[in-house]
């Protein structure tokens, strides 16, 4: 193979497999100087192995990495650093209690006999804020910072450390739809001020949105690398899944004219939620849009029960119900899958088994609470099924399970008994596509088989893919209502619009709103 | 893939070194009954094994129940001083109700009585300091236990508390079969909250309130009311071990029980159940219960200084730490 001249990664015939696993087959890729280069593909492909090969975590069985032409065997990420390439990762990897200069400085910090220069410290922050344009407070704490301000503690971290290359693995997963734009335009900035990207994604839009090239990657090898320009969220889909692109979201049957009402709110309040009222019917779903920090969550949280509210009546099936904790309103059939996975869902160092029957465990256990084992197996090996977690074990411990299968996981948790409503919160955060298709279509059974689904998302797709029906949310107040239109969809301008207010359209989109 | 993978191969070179991690406890024991039965004939004999078993009886009951505290997330160090006042409770109920005619047959087991529902209650005062208050159970527990000497001091005014009746004695000293009622209760104890642990809702709760309190909670559980009752059943421990100590002397002081809170825990780490919560098991503290036991027992069999074992033991404790701590780093 000739040598790319502008190439600043060169990988040459790279393979690498685990004990039982291929994971990278005999890749061939060459990143540009300057390029923002997408790497895609389902989980397991192989993008983040690949990542983690050029920033010196894993190494290469076979094959020869190049660095501006040079041949590299790095033995640990810290020789890849010297050669300035850093990684940016889905968690947010920063000290919370430590200052946001800091941070930036860490490892970097300049002293005079051991001794913090802050006067130069500060100087060298205000060289990185210029370079990058960021505008931060260097004596913040990180910790109090949201999402999207932390990102660009990374990213100044990285450049600090004068990288030639920055390796982002899904950096938007953790981020809402408003903040995600802010960080798309961080990444922007950095192509301008002459740095090179890796950038991994599972988002295709962001990924067309953002990158010069796009590579494809499917099972530990290359399918294509090709300019932005010549490809489409479909086309992407189809190589990575190497067939022709499903229909993402499954046919969805509209409620019965006659649907009754089985879940009501009237005039909710509570701390950070404005008057609320609300109608779900059964086997409806219904969308709940809007900006992060615009209380969607806190609305979530408060109908289950787990937040304390002011006044307000809640009816289920016509009647009222007092739903003073989380236990009072699951015995309600109220249910509520958490936005996040590892914070509020699953018990990480617990079996699967444990995971799926501990909101049930009423169901499963006869006098004096002692546990029914065959009851329980029986319920577990079934929803098992149901779920196609892989793999099938009940005693698997969760925390050993991929990302996806954690999800069916948390979302067979309440799947154990029918609910009368079912209030799901970033339902598919972080997950790949295959994992994606199998929850939409848990939702969409749900709902046929009469359940009232209360859908939060983000992402403005998977409302408009799944909802009959969608509310919209701003500053704690429901502020609109869509119905779906003749042709069966929800107007997305319109509820994006209703989500950002017009008068509040510019900050949102430059600053995002604290959570 | 990267998850998938990296966990194949975490697995295939995890077997060995996760197996020691995991059951190194087992092992330790098992190298420590043969070295022990080789070095002395007096160890292996049933009169020894039976002594050894008589006297972990104190540790093993704060110990098991310690187990079951810490899954949960929570530590107790107020046992301590929960032993002595349950114990001095219980000689002062026997001693004086004994004085009565109308009572004198039954003031021992109403004497009994009053020292486990005393240790009860004291835990699930500590329930509530840590849960409603929402006090570092450290701190909580370990204030608490100051303040629950303090009053043993009080009740006691300084006095050693005797009981005369030697029917009070019948509770510890007592055998079946030529073993010692202790043996069948702390054993019997571990037995029940094991079974607790991990064949009931309940053991299912204490072991979500300590992997994730938050998932807990939004899973329906209350989580404060789990941690609470976690505490009653270390009081009730603390409690059963402070009578038994009471009705085996016959006598009750304010100041007994000193460090057990802290050998017990030890026991607790020993036996490769985590400090931060979420997982472990009562067998696992047994055999930690017994390790230190078994050392104790075979330096004294084989007349080693005194000194000795109390280093030994405390490497042996920040052994167990260190193992915690890169099981910990592993997963």
């Amino acid at each position: 193979m000739v040598l790319n001249p502008t190439a600043l990664v060169e990988i040459r015939k790279v393979s690498l497999s685990f004990v039982a696993v291929q994971a990278l087959q005999e890749i061939d890729l060459s990143i540009n100087q300057g390029d923002i280069h997408a790497l895609v593909g389902e989980n397991g492909a192989g993008k983040s192995t690949l990542g983690k090969v050029i920033s010196g975590i894993e190494r290469p069985d076979e094959g020869d990495l190049l660095i501006n032409g040079e041949v590299r065997h790095y033995t640990h990420p810290r020789d890849a650093l010297r050669d300035g390439i850093t990684t940016i990762t889905q968690e947010i990897a920063l000290l919370n209690n430590q200052s946001v200069l800091h941070n930036v400085l860490l490892g970097q910090e300049i002293c005079r006999a051991g001794v913090l220069q802050r006067g130069q410290m500060l100087a060298e922050f205000e060289r990185l804020v210029e370079l990058t344009g960021f505008s931060l407070d260097p004596d913040e704490r990180v910790g109090r910072l949201h999402m999207a301000d932390q990102r660009k503690v990374e990213v100044l971290q990285a450049v600090a450390r004068d990288s030639r290359l920055i390796i982002m693995d899904e950096p938007t997963a953790m981020l809402a739809d408003d903040e995600t734009q802010v960080f798309l335009d961080i990444v922007r900035n950095l192509q301008r001020s002459g740095h090179t990207i890796i950038y991994i994604s599972h988002f295709l839009e962001e990924v067309l949105e953002l990158a010069d090239v796009v590579t494809v990657m499917r099972n530990g090898r290359i399918v294509r690398t090709a300019p932005t320009a010549e490809e489409t969220t479909h086309s992407l889909v189809e190589a990575m899944l190497g067939r022709s692109m499903l229909e993402m979201y499954p046919p969805r049957q509209a409620p019965a004219q006659d649907a009754a009402v089985v879940f009501e709110v009237r005039g909710l309040a509570a701390p950070g939620l404005g008057s609320v009222d609300l109608q779900l019917r059964a086997g409806e779903i219904t969308g709940l849009a809007g900006l992060v920090g615009s209380g969607r969550s806190r609305l979530a949280r408060t109908l289950f029960g787990a937040l304390e509210r002011d006044a307000g009546e809640i009816l289920v099936h016509g009647e009222a119900v007092q739903l003073n904790s989380t236990s009072d309103a699951i015995q309600a059939g109220v249910f509520m899958l958490p936005e996040s996975r590892k914070e509020q869902g699953l018990l990480l160092k617990q079996n699967i088994r444990s995971n799926l029957s501990l909101p049930h465990m009423h169901s499963v256990v006869g006098r004096g609470g002692v546990i029914r084992r065959a009851r329980e197996s029986d319920r577990i090996g079934q929803l098992l099924k149901i779920l196609n977690v892989v793999p099938p074990e009940p005693r698997l411990i969760v925390n050993r399970l991929s990302g996806g299968n954690q999800q069916k996981v948390l979302f067979g948790k309440w799947l154990f008994e029918q609910p009368t409503v079912f209030i799901v919160d970033e339902p598919t955060r972080g997950i790949d596509i295959g994992a994606r298709r199998a929850i939409y279509e848990l939702v969409v059974e749900l709902a046929t088989q009469g359940v009232a689904i209360l859908l939060i998302s983000s992402e403005i797709e998977e409302i408009m893919g799944l909802a009959h029906r969608s509310l919209v949310m701003r500053l704690g107040s429901i502020v609109a209502e869509f119905e779906a239109g003749e042709d069966g969809k929800l107007d997305e301008q319109a509820i994006m619009q209703a989500a950002f207010g017009a008068e509040t359209m510019q900050r949102a989109t430059t600053g995002g709103e604290a959570p | 893939m990267t998850q998938q993978t990296s966990a194949v191969r975490e697995r295939s070179a995890r077997t060995i070194s996760a197996f020691l991690l995991d059951y190194g406890i087992i092992i330790a024991v098992f190298l420590l009954y043969i070295v022990l039965s080789l070095q002395t004939d007096a160890f292996f004999s049933i009169r020894n094994q039976l002594n050894i078993l008589d006297q972990a009886h104190q540790i093993g009951l704060i110990a098991v129940a310690a187990t079951v505290v810490i899954i949960a997330g929570g530590f107790d160090l107020s046992t301590g001083a929960i032993f002595a006042m349950s114990g001095v409770i219980a000689a002062m109920v026997a001693r004086d109700l004994g004085a009565h005619e109308e009572f004198a047959t039954a003031a021992p087991w109403l004497g009994w009585t009053a020292g486990l529902i005393a240790g009860t209650l004291l835990g699930l005062l500590n329930g509530v300091l840590v849960t409603f208050f929402r006090i570092n159970t450290f701190v909580a527990t370990l204030s608490s236990g100051i303040v629950f000497r303090g009053f043993a001091l009080l009740i006691t005014e300084a006095e050693m508390v005797r009981v005369s009746d030697s029917a009070f004695r019948e509770l510890a000293r007592g055998n079946i079969l030529d073993v010692r009622h202790t043996v069948f209760i702390w054993l019997g104890f571990a037995l029940a909250l094991s079974f607790m642990l991990f064949r009931t809702r309940f053991g299912r709760y204490v072991f979500a309130a300590g992997d994730n309190p938050e998932a807990a909670r939004l899973s329906g559980i209350n989580v404060n009311l789990v941690r609470t009752i976690t505490f009653g059943i270390s009081g009730l421990a603390a409690g059963m071990a402070g009578v038994l100590s009471a009705s085996k002397f016959l006598k009750a002081q304010n100041d007994s029980g000193q460090g057990l809170e802290l050998i017990s825990i030890a026991a607790v780490v020993i036996g490769g159940t985590s400090i931060m919560g979420g997982e472990g098991a009562v067998w696992r503290t047994v055999l930690g219960v017994m390790l230190l036991r078994l050392i104790e027992n075979g330096f004294n069999l084989m007349n080693v200084e005194p000194f000795y074992q109390d280093i030994f033991q405390g490497l042996i404790i920040l052994l167990a730490v260190a193992l915690d701590a890169l099981r910990h780093r592993r997963s």
